[in-house]
């Protein structure tokens, strides 16, 4: 690797590690059920950002792209499902409160 | 490669992501992701991985903003009063994170610094097809699956009731 892209993968890294902190810290704060997703976006920003720069400071692009398209659909699945989980808990509840779906069976 | 021009738009995917969780407004929240996933595709594209921006531009800048959105739009509207209500409440909240996310980077920049990341070897494969259609077949078959799942939840979470 030439210094260029040590460099870059090492910013890209510490970047990465302040996103996945950041999509954390906004699951464990929130009681929004929209919130909570949008933090889970933001987990998955990050491992996409680790995945392309290990890719291109190793020469391995085709791999990385790959797999960031691999965790790109899985995203997609998981968001809309998730959506959907959301939408019917407000018309059962009238509330985004994760609070309120505390007393659910089992 | 312009490192500078590189190390600012990581700069500005993290801030447009502490928008996004920041925004005391859903809507600006999905807008603010949105940003980031778009200068996450930015980023991809100068990393040399322009599919997996191409994808990462239309289907998470997109398809995904379209999804927040329609979720916003379909639970209860709350009124400006309601959003300023609730402001101070929310920013108490997320005040430490901005101190916190650039503490936490000082320190790992200060680290990475002084001892290198540890370099993985090269497989030497460097077309995404190959890699696809010939390397990681499960992987596809795994995606299709997945995107079956996905379709086939959707229609059950949203399949009408019947009246008894």
């Amino acid at each position: 690797m030439s210094g260029n892209e040590v460099g870059l993968l090492s910013a890209a890294g510490i970047i990465a590690v302040v996103l996945l902190f950041i999509g954390f810290y906004c699951i464990l704060v929130t009681r929004n059920l929209i919130r909570i997703l949008i933090g889970l976006e933001v987990l998955s920003k990050a491992i996409t950002l680790a995945i392309v720069a290990v890719g291109y400071a190793t020469h391995n692009v085709g791999l990385s792209q790959s797999l960031a398209i691999t965790v790109i659909i899985i995203e997609v699945f998981v968001v809309a499902v998730a959506a959907g989980i959301v939408i019917n808990l407000y018309r059962h509840h009238e509330s985004l409160d994760t609070k309120n779906i505390e007393n659910l069976k089992g | 490669m312009h490192w500078s021009l590189d190390l600012v738009l990581l700069l500005v995917l993290a801030g447009s992501a502490l928008w996004a969780v920041m925004a005391t407004r859903l809507i600006f929240s999905a807008i603010g992701l949105a940003f980031a996933s778009a200068v996450l595709a930015v980023v991809m594209f100068r990393m040399a991985s322009p599919l997996a921006a191409v994808i990462e531009l239309s289907v998470c800048a997109g398809l995904i903003t379209a999804i927040f959105i329609s979720v916003i739009s379909l639970v209860k509207h709350e009124t400006r009063g309601e959003v300023e209500a609730r402001r101070g409440a929310h920013l108490r909240k997320y005040v430490v994170l901005p101190f916190l996310a650039a503490i936490l980077g000082i320190t790992l920049a200060l680290v990475t610094k002084r001892q290198a990341l540890p370099q993985p070897q090269a497989l030497g494969e460097t077309d995404v097809r190959n890699v696809f259609w010939h390397l990681r077949q499960a992987d596809l078959l795994g995606q299709i699956i997945m995107l079956l799942v996905g379709a086939f939840g959707i229609v059950v979470l949203f399949k009408l009731r019947r009246k008894t």
